[in-house]
């Protein structure tokens, strides 16, 4: 594969990465991986799934990394090369970047190479998540390259002997009069090094050439031709696979493996593995590596595992479990009128990444190379240290697209265990690529939670008093530089210790509801569940939102209001009511049959970032239903690429019909069943809905994430249209559940 | 098993392997042949990111052992391009509907649709989502995917 990108100074990762393990240090896991293993109670304040806070008025990003050429290098040919510390993930980050670049450089977007997440190449941007990448990244090398323009055009002027307001800059270009130069001309090889201190005068709105455009992305040609574009695509020569053995469970521990056996039955064996409880086989061919993973599975014996509660309902047990309580809100609970409550619950829902999470890991005895669809490479880099005992300099990580992930899926995993196989087969590239059985079976899950509501409705039809608690699992354990965060971490000879809880405040993720309310009170309880958990689309605001808006579809009714008429009685946001009206106007025509319903959702995603309404319409038929239409609009502030909006909007409201409808992760005593797609069925084509997604566009407004705003809304909406068409209200998830 | 010699017609080119027959299909079009677009997703036939076409039929390649397809013409993405790298109408379909996020299903999404309009041309939606259903997308694409296969079949007809 290509990788001709210069190396360059990283002492600013470096001190980043300082200030990353000062605050960062002690985040780790929540699930009950080892019997006897105790959890500290220290939690800590950061938020591993948003970048750290801002400092100044800059992006945050671009105030860690205010040097020019940390974002944007001019290339000899005429092109540019940007770098960002995010990922790839499928939501269309690489032409979003591009075309920001290309707006305040008045260069056109196809000049752009975008350069994702790599350790020592890009800035230090942390982990690709909580929708913040279009917020910080974008928005960094936005000002970076306004900047940079500005830059430019001074030195142009001074070389045409002109004055910086009589050049001209186009398309990759600066000129005066009869006089031209390349940026590289005008840069004479040199890169621009300068620091970037304040924000930018960026292209006035009415003179924006790409920004807002539908340009296209350029990675889906490559798609389509099954050219090599993921890491599960990477060949290298000599390259050997590799594949792992799993313990029967969480707490299984390995007592005996007869390897000799293995070794002399298959063919192509390099070497078997064993570190403690991790066990692996890496053989010349792929086959092979199946063949011989058949094989250790039956030549090891493992202990019991610990026995998950599978005879209580989740439901039941969740609420049974000790918790610690943490008040989110309390402005009182004065407030008279009619009182509806309600319970609703969500079980663990998985990522369920259509591709298995792989990677390749090569150690040449001196340095220890990563390539990985990791969302974090700097903290994957940072937890590796401690797992393969190398220095950080020793080991670099390169971000490479994997299969579309949705927040912390096995990425992070299997990239450790590759890095444990590469020390032990130096100068070979070891490639590791999951079983769907690993990946459904051993993935951390979104948290299962429990919300109960209730609400006092005044005599005039408004909302007087709300009441919310909410019961949740952590919802993030990203590697964070915890050890004990990366499965293999938890199964190698010294098992690490955990440290902390992880991200708690992930389940109070939009638990207040974003409507104008008298009086609130919510409060969380964490709990320390049986499965293993982390960051999964949207954190505890798709739960918190389907409670919050089916009760506000409970409410309309009985107050005997349109439920988009009694959403606005609660609203004073204009850009809520915005969206909110959207999709009315979407749906108002539609006629509605016998056995058919209409429902609302809305949320402000995190309360702070993009708004989004859904209007689901369904059709009963028996004890089954149908979802045969959704309609969403968002508002995301300033649009960078509204058909990747849109492309968001649409798969983020699909992917939440499937959770709703069909999804859980079931388990039993031993372990986790749900480990292929037959147990664990997600929405097919003939039960996809018709979709419709309209963008708001506001060019004067920042531009907000959006990858996860749909989650909630879109489960809300079609609750609310299933109590239409059946008169019984969703309260438990999956609609479909056995 | 012990290796054997096999033949494969793949994209149009005959090939000699040196495998062990049992091996599935798919992983010696990946490694051995260097052919990325059929790809692993659950090694249980269920999710259709392995498929190619097997005399013209959309098959799931792995579990599907090298040697049952010995001598019968085998195609992949890759082979769906014309030989000056023009794309076929459903993979030019794709990329202007822009039907994609992670892309990971594309593959499944691109051979069953080729196999779907070579029997039904000019298909309605019902017979798109019916004849697609065997494809898992995870990413939530299946919107973009109809409305390709749809402009993919005005295309031809037109
Ligand atoms: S990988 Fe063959 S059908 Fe899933
Ligand atoms: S686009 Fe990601 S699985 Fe379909």
């Amino acid at each position: 594969m290509s990788d001709d990108a210069p190396k360059r100074d990283a002492s600013e990762s470096s001190l980043s990465r300082r200030i990353f393990l000062k605050s960062a240090g002690t985040v780790a896991v929540g699930f009950s991986l080892l019997p006897g293993c105790q959890r500290t109670d220290g939690e800590t304040e950061e938020d591993p799934d948003a970048d750290p806070a801002r400092s100044s008025d800059l992006p945050p990003s671009l105030a860690q990394h205010p040097r020019i050429d940390a974002w944007l290098q001019v290339l000899g040919d005429g092109r540019l090369r940007v770098y960002t510390g995010k990922m790839e993930l499928g939501q269309g980050i690489r032409v979003a970047i591009a075309q920001v670049a290309a707006e305040e450089l008045h260069t056109s977007p196809d000049r752009m190479e975008v350069h994702l997440a790599e350790t020592g190449v890009t800035p230090n941007e942390r982990y690709t998540s909580a929708s913040v990448s279009i917020e910080h990244s974008a928005t960094s090398v936005r000002h970076a390259s306004a900047t940079a323009r500005r830059i430019l055009k001074a030195q142009a002027a001074q070389q045409f002997g002109a004055s910086p307001d009589d050049v001209d800059v186009d398309d990759g270009t600066l000129s005066t009069g009869d006089q031209s130069a390349t940026f590289a001309e005008v840069l004479g090889g040199e890169q621009i090094t300068e620091t970037v201190t304040a924000p930018a005068d960026l292209r006035p709105t009415d003179e924006r050439e790409w920004v807002g455009e539908p340009v296209q992305r350029k990675d889906i040609e490559r798609m389509v031709r099954g050219d090599e574009v993921y890491v599960q695509d990477l060949q290298f020569e000599g390259m050997v696979h590799a594949r792992v053995v799993r313990p029967p469970g969480y707490g299984a521990s390995l007592e005996n493996v007869d390897v000799q056996t293995v070794q002399n039955e298959i063919d192509g064996v390099e070497q078997v593995v064993q570190n403690g409880s991790f066990l692996a086989v890496v053989a010349d061919g792929e086959h092979q590596a199946l063949q011989a993973q058949q094989a250790l599975r039956e030549n090891a014996q493992w202990s019991e595992p610990s026995s998950l509660p599978a005879d209580t309902p989740l439901e039941e047990h969740i609420r049974d479990l000790p918790s610690e309580t943490e008040s989110v809100v309390d402005d009182g609970s004065a407030g008279e009128g009619e009182r509806v409550s309600a319970s609703f619950f969500r079980p663990y829902v998985m990522h369920g990444s259509l591709g298995p999470s792989c990677a390749v890991g090569h150690y040449d005895g001196d340095r220890l190379r990563i390539w990985t669809h990791s969302q974090g490479v700097y903290p994957l880099r940072d937890t590796l240290t401690e797992l393969v005992d190398l220095p950080p300099e020793k080991i670099e990580v390169k971000g490479v697209p994997g299969s579309g992930c949705y927040g912390h899926n096995g990425a992070d995993d299997v990239a450790a265990d590759v890095a444990l196989l590469a020390m032990e087969i130096p100068n070979r590239h070891v490639r590791l690529q999951w079983e769907r059985e690993d990946e459904h079976g051993w993935e951390p899950y979104g948290s299962a939670m429990l919300m109960d509501v209730e609400a006092r409705l005044g005599d005039d039809g408004t909302i007087q008093n709300w009441q919310f608690d909410v019961w949740s699992d952590t919802h993030s354990t990203r590697p964070g530089g915890d050890p004990g965060n990366l499965l293999a971490g938890r199964y190698v000879e010294d098992a690490s210790e955990l440290t902390s809880r992880g991200y708690l405040a992930g389940g109070y993720r939009n638990s207040i509801p974003y409507y104008e309310l008298p009086s609130r009170r919510v409060d969380a309880h964490f709990f320390d569940g049986p499965l293993r958990v982390s960051a999964l689309r949207g954190l505890g605001a798709h739960a918190n939102v389907f409670a919050i808006e089916s009760m506000m579809g409970e409410l309309a009714d009985r107050a005997d209001a349109d439920p988009v008429a009694f959403r606005r009685r609660h609203l004073e946001d204009p850009r809520a009511v915005a969206v909110l009206d959207a999709v009315a106007e979407s749906a108002q025509n539609v006629t509605v049959g016998t056995d058919e319903g209409l429902g609302y959702g809305f949320a402000r995603y995190k309360n702070s970032a993009s708004y989004c309404a859904v209007a689901a319409k369904v059709q009963a038929q028996g004890d089954d239903v149908t979802v045969t239409h959704l309609w969403g609009a968002i508002d995301a502030g300033e649009i960078i690429n509204p058909d990747g909006l849109r492309n968001q909007l649409e798969g983020g409201m699909i992917q939440s019909t499937s959770w709703m409808l069909n999804e859980e992760v079931q388990f039993d005593e031993t372990h986790v069943t749900s480990r292929e797609w037959g147990s664990y069925p997600i929405l097919r084509f003939e039960e996809v809905p018709v979709v419709e997604a309209t963008v708001l566009d506001r060019p004067d407004e920042p531009s907000l994430g959006a990858g996860e705003a749909a989650q909630g809304p879109a489960t809300g909406a079609v609750g609310n249209a299933i109590a239409r068409a059946t008169g019984t209200r969703v309260r438990s998830l999956p609609v479909r559940s056995s | 098993m012990p290796q054997q010699q096999i033949q494969l017609t793949v994209n149009g080119d005959d090939h000699t392997v040196t495998v062990d027959p049992s091996t599935p299909l798919l992983y010696v079009l990946r490694n051995e042949l260097g052919l990325n677009g059929p790809k692993y997703g659950c090694g249980l036939q269920q999710c259709g990111s392995c498929r190619v076409l097997v005399d013209g039929e959309a098959r799931a390649t792995c579990q599907l052992p090298v040697s049952a397809v010995e001598d019968q013409p085998i195609t992949t993405l890759a082979g769906l391009s014309g030989e000056d790298g023009g794309l076929h109408p459903v993979q030019a379909a794709v990329v202007d509907e822009q039907a994609a996020q992670c892309g990971y299903c594309v593959n499944g999404v691109i051979i069953t649709a080729v196999a779907l309009l070579s029997d039904t041309p000019d298909p309605d939606r019902a017979e798109i989502t019916d004849g697609m259903n065997e494809v898992l997308c995870r990413c939530g694409t299946h919107a973009r995917f109809v409305r390709a296969i749809q402009s993919a079949a005005d295309a031809v007809d037109a």
